[in-house]
């Protein structure tokens, strides 16, 4: 079996655990229904609700590809927000303006932490953490630190809340921008880069390999997935709302890139992983707010804990001290 | 010289260790006598590793027995073993660089006083177990302060502390220079001379003739034999190794070098390069279809001319010029662009990408060079692993097996087939053979022979003078970062390039 379906094993298999989890509590769990002409259900809101982090995850799977971290994705989406926001309502452009504008504006906060991480030399947790702070900032400043309801713009509206083929538009979005992340990635040798660059700087410098390019590209690209993903969550809330746009996001796409089973000490990565991390954290949200048990649901407050015991069991398993332990364990008793 | 009385001290009898498709070790015996240096020889795979990690606990064996002082021990853990008596060195000396000797010394087994360390006693006794190896050096400082040879005694210090009976290390000069291994070397034969038993792995012959009483002989997981060093020529030893006759090797030592014609352009040419701290005065040129050897100590400036030539670091003056170009901007992608390929002597850290596969590996550089936008076809790839893995005879399951997991000598064939798979007309290699088997070296002597013949152009370092001397038709000699000799033809001999060598450092001792 090529390795990168072995390493999607694991992450599927939790999955596959926590729909089983939310079948037997919840046995309407999988139904699906079509309302207004579009289906819904506990299925498609998952995979509506994980399109965010999904793109987030995009991003950073490279990013940490290459031994670096983005942590100013969830300001990014705050400042894409902001500046949607500013250009709609305040300057009333034309919306495939702001959106190209809010794109390119992204991707230059990537760049910028490219800039930092891979020409000043900065360390990536560190350069990064400086867009984390400035980004929510300048979003801040750009909306007075008010919430800017978004309401005239249907086509805006659209993005995080239309209808496309019958399901949330949001789907669409997220599915082709990881089918082309994956088509540009693995039929360019941009893949073999990223890989060889975060497996090996030296020797990628000295088989002639641009370290600094495809250092800067990755985190311009990651920019540009905070963007998009700023953006979608500001037409689902008809809003820019600087201070929770994003918030904490940066830590479930890492989270989500860690769960598909890439190294956050670089090299290989696995895209595809990522993508199943976001859904399972998305799924795990979605199970502790449906859970009922003796008919009163799970109190708000135990959502965090209980994120962290299924996160800490799921890399418990990825492990590969554990498995080498119930291996052992399992020689033994044979 | 006062020796102790010889006995058998460790008894391996009939070891054998499999893993999974692969019998390791097959009913291999192996005895150190204490006061001895018993060198431990074979090439990559021959099980050298695999009994010295049966040895000192680091795999259980699946048969046969093992006794020390005539006690069979069932060691389980390098700790275990370490309790034993048996302590081991490793290639990579595993300090803490930061931290002083005398605390390296006692991390694990602090001394004490009302729960707090006790750090009067961490420096005496730091002091007290560097002079058991004759050392005086202040343990106050940080490990990192001192040379890789000396932070190796720490090494040593630390290991054979606590009543070790017996010392294994392995590949210890690997990176030492000549002064530096007589030091071990008096080391070593001060603990011999103490009674402990001592395993020597090498890779330089010489130094196996140098320091060891006996040696044992292993190929592909069996014992060949054990001899006693001083009895058993060269020759033999290196037949016995790689299990061709000796007629084979002679034949491989004299291979006849093929003359450079003399209608090859200038390839690369360097006009007083110089560097701060690395070389001043380089005056070289290099033609296709000619080996030009640098020769000289480590850290006499070799690596450096390299890395100025392949554009790592940048020239402080001096000119380089590329097929009679002048270079202006210079880094490894032009050099690459200008088909110049460097193999760095440091292949772990500057060569391999270790989690990628042999066959991304092997199209990196090319690939570097057409651009992301034209990724080479994955039948092409599979192609050119193929086509590099059978030429240069490395040995892999398959292209996709990643490197890291091969022997050094296999990966250092892949970092061969990275660059020949893009066609350099220089191809500058430092260091090739360093850590590799006696058969791998050979292969890639006779490859640099071959290379030659078709019109690449090579500049070839490495420590081990004899292989300069063999394989080069012109040699330029540094000493102390400064270019002090060349030789050609005829006159390349170990003993001129020596004396090169050797006249500098008496003239510098007279200055």
């Amino acid at each position: 079996m090529p390795e990168a379906l072995k390493k999607l094993l694991w992450p599927l298999a939790a999955l596959g655990v926590l729909l089983l989890f939310n079948t037997a509590m919840n046995p309407a769990f999988f139904s699906i229904t079509i309302s207004d002409g579009r289906l819904t259900g506990s299925l498609v809101d998952v995979l509506d609700r994980a399109t965010p982090v999904i793109l987030l995850a995009l991003g950073m799977t490279l990013v940490i590809a290459t031994a670096g971290v983005d942590l100013s994705v969830g300001a990014v989406m705050a400042m894409a927000g902001s500046l949607a926001a500013m250009l709609l309502v305040d300057m009333q452009a034309h919306l495939s303006a702001v959106i190209v504008l809010t794109l390119g504006v992204c991707a230059l906060a990537g760049l910028w932490n490219g800039v930092l991480v891979s020409i000043v030399g900065i360390q990536p947790i560190v350069a990064t953490l400086i867009l984390m702070v400035a980004g929510r900032g300048i979003a801040q400043l750009m909306t007075d630190g008010q919430i800017i309801p978004i309401d005239s713009s249907p086509g805006f509206a659209f993005l995080g809340g239309g209808t496309f083929l019958g399901l949330p538009f949001t789907i669409t979005l997220a599915v082709s921008a990881v089918v082309l992340t994956i088509v540009v990635i693995r039929f360019t040798a941009l893949g073999l880069f990223i890989e060889s660059v975060g497996g090996n700087e030296t020797a990628s410098r000295y088989a002639g390999l641009s370290v600094r390019g495809v250092r800067l590209s990755v985190y311009t690209f990651t920019g540009l997935c905070a963007g998009l993903a700023g953006l979608i969550y500001a037409s689902d809330i008809t809003a820019a709302d600087a201070n929770y746009a994003g918030l904490y996001l940066e830590l479930d796409a890492i989270l989500a890139v860690v769960l598909g089973g890439t190294s956050l000490m670089g090299g290989r990565f696995y895209l595809a992983g990522s993508v199943v991390g976001a859904l399972i954290i998305q799924t795990l949200n979605t199970t502790i707010l449906m859970t009922e048990i003796n008919g009163a649901s799970v109190p708000v407050e135990y959502n965090l804990v209980i994120k962290a015991l299924v996160v800490f069991v799921v890399c418990l398993l990825q492990s590969e001290t554990v498995k080498q332990m119930i291996m052992r364990r399992r020689a033994v008793h044979d | 010289m006062p020796r102790v009385a010889e006995y058998e001290l460790v008894e391996l009898r009939g070891i054998v260790k499999t893993f999974p498709g692969v019998r390791a070790l097959d009913g291999v015996d192996f005895t150190l006598r204490a006061g001895e240096v018993h060198a431990l020889m074979g090439e990559n795979g021959a099980g050298k590793s695999t009994l010295i990690k049966v040895l000192t606990g680091v795999y259980p064996r699946d048969g046969g027995t093992m006794t020390l002082d005539a006690t069979e021990i069932h060691p389980r853990t390098p700790l275990d073993a370490q309790r034993l008596g048996i302590a081991t060195v490793y290639q990579e000396v595993n300090l803490i660089p930061e931290l002083t000797v005398a605390e390296n010394l006692s991390i694990g087994r602090e001394p004490r006083r009302l729960g707090l360390i006790d750090w009067g006693t961490v420096k005496r006794r730091g002091k007290e177990m560097m002079a058991r190896l004759d050392l005086d050096l202040d343990v106050t400082l940080p490990v990192r302060s001192y040379s890789i040879a000396l932070q190796q005694m720490v090494a040593i210090a630390r290991a054979i502390d606590q009543e070790a009976r017996v010392l294994v290390l392995d590949e210890p000069t690997s990176s030492l220079d000549a002064a530096e291994c007589d030091q071990l070397f008096s080391v070593m034969y001060r603990l011999r001379d103490q009674g402990l038993g001592i395993v020597f792995v090498s890779h330089f012959l010489d130094q196996v003739y140098a320091v060891s009483d006996r040696l044992t002989v292993l190929r592909n997981g069996r014992l060949v034999g054990e001899f006693e060093t001083s009895k058993l020529p060269r020759l033999e030893l290196v037949s016995k190794m790689i299990g061709k006759d000796a007629e084979q090797v002679e034949a491989m030592d004299h291979a006849p070098k093929a003359r450079p014609a003399g209608d090859h352009p200038v390839v690369a040419k360097a006009t007083a390069l110089s560097r701060r701290h690395a070389v001043s005065g380089v005056d070289l040129e290099v033609r296709g279809g000619e080996v030009l050897g640098l020769a000289g100590l480590l850290g006499s400036g070799r690596s450096e001319t390299a890395r100025l030539l392949f554009g790592i670091d940048t020239p402080d003056t001096g000119t380089i010029e590329i097929n009679g170009q002048a270079v202006t901007t210079h880094n490894p992608r032009t050099a690459i662009r200008n088909r110049i390929a460097f193999t760095p002597e440091d292949r772990k850290d500057a060569g391999i990408i270790p989690d990628l596969s042999v066959r991304e590996n092997i199209v990196l550089a090319l690939q570097g060079r057409r651009g992301w936008l034209r990724r080479i076809p994955f039948h092409e790839q599979q192609a050119l692993a193929d086509q590099y893995i059978k030429a240069l005879n490395i040995a892999t399951p398959d292209a996709d097996k990643p490197v890291g997991q091969l022997s050094g000598g296999n990966q250092q064939k892949v970092i061969l087939g990275r660059w020949l798979a893009m066609q350099p007309r220089l191809l500058m290699l430092d260091e090739p053979t360093r850590g590799i088997d006696v058969g791998a070296k050979a292969e890639i002597e006779q490859l640099i022979a071959e290379l030659c013949s078709e019109g690449m152009a090579l500049l070839f370092i490495s420590s081990e003078l004899e292989e300069v001397a063999r394989d080069s038709h012109r040699v330029i000699v540094l000493r102390d970062r400064k270019q002090v000799g060349e030789l050609s033809g005829e006159d390349i001999r170990l003993d001129s390039i020596m004396s090169i060598i050797a006249s500098g450092q008496e003239a510098a001792a007279h200055a």
